[in-house]
């Protein structure tokens, strides 16, 4: 009986038509846009000036503050601007633009394919050299990796827990790195591992990716301490309390954090960029993203610099396709609709999904018939259709009691709701005014 | 190029509630082909004109009376029709069946306001209004008489649990009455070659059409195993304390409306409770109020009644069972 987690989940079709393509690598684009604020607290403060030149792997913006992130040129050329740019959902967002020359990087970046194995930084310089690195969840939740890997006081980590799932339907990125390059992330692992002092490290998989599975079994089998655990497919596996409570079978009480149970999880796509950062000097300046669509030419896995326009990484996977009626960054369960493809490819975009007119429009809205099927999907065990209504009715005290704040917006109420009500749209609604009374109440 | 913005998720998983309506349909098939067989064209009158007028009163109230767009081919007028239709004798007049339908549709469904708002089963509050309006018409049950058999001038008879009320109420010992082959053998009860409304008596064809929705993941398991096993523990202790008064769980199993209803009565989506919590105390309920009645009431039958009464409830067991949270 492989594992999983105990309650709810949805099984929507996972469509990994890139699943076997190999990671290509994109050519520099003659201009980036890097946005200063690609993670979760604030923004960081740029250090470089228009007209400056600077180098693939430069620091441009520094972190402001604890929960903050380093921000690094990801090409070389010349600051054309700093400035507000159009994000991608078409709001102003402050950013630096590169207009690239020639492709020079920094010489301490070690850019050989060798193959380092030794550890040789203590505990607190791995941190630091994280921290300088500017290295963020590359799941897409983008919490700053050094603020995770510094638990609070009293706190101690028992084990570390590699999110491999990939549960999000299209998005084959991780599971491409996990084929690719596996040895550097059972590096990357134990470099964690050192950093949080732990003995236990465990990588969850679903098995749906079964030569990944078996491709880090081989080479974690050398290594003390690591675990490769397959997971049964179910959405959203890779939450990150879902994760936990499938490899180890503990749950995070509400409003607590992982490492309340001694738990410490980072994305497959983040050990690795731990790797290159500690052992190449390479900061996060890069990343793999999978453009994909039932559409889209030759779906495709690439590895592209931070701050590539969107639009570039289509056109390498064959063009817009004329049917295209949604651009989502990130997969169909929790991507971000985009309005503009020209735009940057940031830190936390994990893939570029097209979906065709006919997929992407919502079946209209019809009444609730009281079916239940969002009770039983939600992994969280709340009661979906009933915070919609308390939403729909502004009952924050009542929001609060059926514990809207637990809501990790998976959507999988609104997937497998029969009269296709929106129910996430209400709930995060009713959660964002029921946070902001909480807030409150502490002042 | 016009893009589509809209917030996650962004996909569906293609549900509708054409698609769990019509699951149900499907899954009563059997159970109105046994009843075809052992009722004949009565069965197929009744059905039609049940579903025809349901799903016209819908369609008028809609259109005339709350000027919205008519959805009458979502199946639910349907499904209400087919289920009144199972509830009542084969060989009820035409004219009773639409007075049924006009309550069941009307007051059951459309004064709550459609589908969905609705409190109580629609095609039990039709059927109970029948029950009491027109008693006469409602307990006079043809008996199986085969595929040819005639609508209006069938033989009729007692159902088993009619029987069973009047040899408790003479007095008889209950071991010696079921020993003397009054009733229809077990073999016969679990078929339905019995006397009782045109789609509650084939038990075997309720259950497979039972396993089908399971298997179809439109209802779960709690709610009718609940009430069977209720109803087994309750009259089963019963039947154990005095065999000579109370009839045997299996009896009470296969008799009336047991299968029909905790299958497909109860397990309404609309009036059941929404937690598996929830719906065992609902299931537990109904399973407890139907032989209570069944035995102490004056009615032979009691399961209408039951799941009528715990409709009422489901609103304060959807206020107090909670799902079990993750943390």
């Amino acid at each position: 009986m492989l594992k999983t987690f105990r309650i709810g989940g949805v099984h929507p079709p996972e469509n990994k038509l890139s699943a076997s393509e190999k990671i290509q690598t994109l050519p520099v684009p003659e201009q980036v846009t890097i946005p200063l604020s690609q993670h979760i607290g604030a923004p960081a403060t740029p250090v470089v000036q228009k007209g400056d030149t600077v180098k693939a792997g430069q620091l441009i913006a520094q972190a402001n503050g604890f929960v903050s992130a380093n921000i690094h040129s990801s090409v070389s050329g010349t600051v054309v601007a700093i400035d507000n740019i159009t994000d991608a959902a078409g709001l102003p967002k402050p950013a630096i633009t590169i207009r690239t020359e020639g492709d020079e990087w920094m010489p301490e970046i070690d850019r050989s394919g060798k193959v380092e194995h030794n550890i040789t930084l203590s505990k607190e310089e791995i941190v630091k050299a994280i921290a300088a690195a500017g290295i963020v969840g590359m799941g897409g939740a983008t919490f700053p990796t050094q603020v995770k890997l510094t638990p609070p006081p009293g706190n101690k980590a028992e084990f570390l827990i590699i999110n491999g799932v990939e549960c999000e339907p299209y998005l084959t990125a991780d599971h491409r790195v996990m084929l690719e390059k596996a040895e550097e992330i059972i590096i990357g692992v134990q470099i964690l591992m050192k950093a949080i002092d732990v003995k236990q490290a465990i990588i969850g998989i679903e098995n749906n990716k079964q030569d990944a599975i078996a491709h880090l079994q081989q080479t974690a089998s050398k290594v003390l301490g690591i675990e490769i655990c397959p997971l049964k497919v179910k959405y959203p596996q890779g939450g990150e309390k879902q994760l936990i409570q499938a490899t180890t079978g503990r749950a995070v009480p509400s409003g607590a954090l992982p490492i309340a149970v001694g738990a410490v999880v980072q994305n497959i796509g983040t050990a690795l960029a731990v790797y290159e950062a500690v052992m190449k000097h390479k900061p996060l300046m890069e990343r793999i993203v999978t453009v994909t669509g039932k559409s889209v030419k030759h779906p495709g896995n690439y590895l592209c610099r931070i701050g590539t326009p969107v639009s570039k990484l289509i056109e390498a996977a064959g063009g817009i396709p004329e049917d295209t009626g949604k651009i989502i960054g990130g997969g169909p369960m929790m991507g971000r609709t985009m309005v503009n493809v020209d735009s940057p490819i940031m830190k936390g975009t994990s893939g570029i999904l097209l979906l065709s007119r006919k997929e992407a429009l919502r079946e209209p809205v019809r009444n609730c018939i009281r079916c239940g099927k969002c009770v039983s999907a939600c992994p969280m065990g709340l009661e979906p259709y009933l915070l919609a209504k308390l939403s729909m009715f502004n009952l924050l005290e009542r929001m609060e009691e059926e514990k809207i704040m637990d809501c990790i917006e998976c959507g999988s109420c609104s997937f497998t709701c029969p009269s296709a009500r929106p129910l996430l749209d209400y709930i995060r609604i009713g959660k964002s005014r029921t946070g902001a009374m909480l807030r409150n109440r502490k002042k | 190029m016009n893009l589509l913005i809209s917030p996650s998720p962004h996909v569906h998983s293609g549900d509708t509630i054409e698609k769990n309506m019509y699951g149900v349909l499907i899954a009563l098939i059997p159970a109105f082909i046994c009843s075809v067989l052992f009722f004949g064209m009565g069965a197929v009158i009744v059905t039609l004109t049940s579903v025809a007028a349901c799903v016209f009163f819908e369609y008028i109230i809609q259109k005339l009376l709350l000027k919205q767009q008519p959805s009458v081919f979502d199946g639910s007028a349907i499904l209400t029709g087919v289920l009144l239709a199972f509830n009542v004798p084969s060989n009820l007049p035409v004219w009773i069946i639409i007075i049924g339908a006009l309550v069941a549709i009307g007051i059951g469904k459309m004064s709550f306001g459609g589908l969905g708002c609705n409190i109580f089963n629609p095609a039990l509050v039709g059927r109970v209004f029948l029950l009491i309006s027109f008693p006469v018409q409602m307990t006079t049950w043809p008996l199986p008489q085969g595929f040819a058999g005639s609508y209006t001038d069938a033989l009729t008879g007692a159902t088993p649990l009619g029987m069973l009320k009047e040899a408790v109420k003479s007095g008889q010992s209950l071991t010696e009455w079921m020993a003397a082959g009054t009733l229809p053998d077990y073999k016969n009860m679990l078929l339905g070659n019995m006397g009782g409304s045109l789609g509650e008596v084939a038990a075997l064809a309720l259950l497979a059409g039972f396993l089908f929705m399971l298997f179809r993941k439109i209802i779960t398991w709690h709610i009718p195993v609940t009430i069977f096993a209720t109803i087994i523990l309750f009259s089963g202790i019963l039947h154990l304390c005095n065999p000579d008064h109370f009839a045997n769980p299996l009896f009470h199993l296969l008799s009336g409306g047991m299968m029909l209803g905790a299958i497909f009565m109860a397990t309404d989506y609309v009036t059941s409770p929404m937690t598996p919590k929830g719906m065992i105390i609902f299931g537990a309920g109904i399973g407890i109020l139907t032989v209570v009645i069944r035995i102490f009431g004056a009615y032979p039958e009691g399961m209408s009644f039951a799941i009528l009464i715990m409709n009422a409830f489901t609103p304060l067991i959807n206020r107090y069972c909670k799902p079990a949270r993750f943390a």
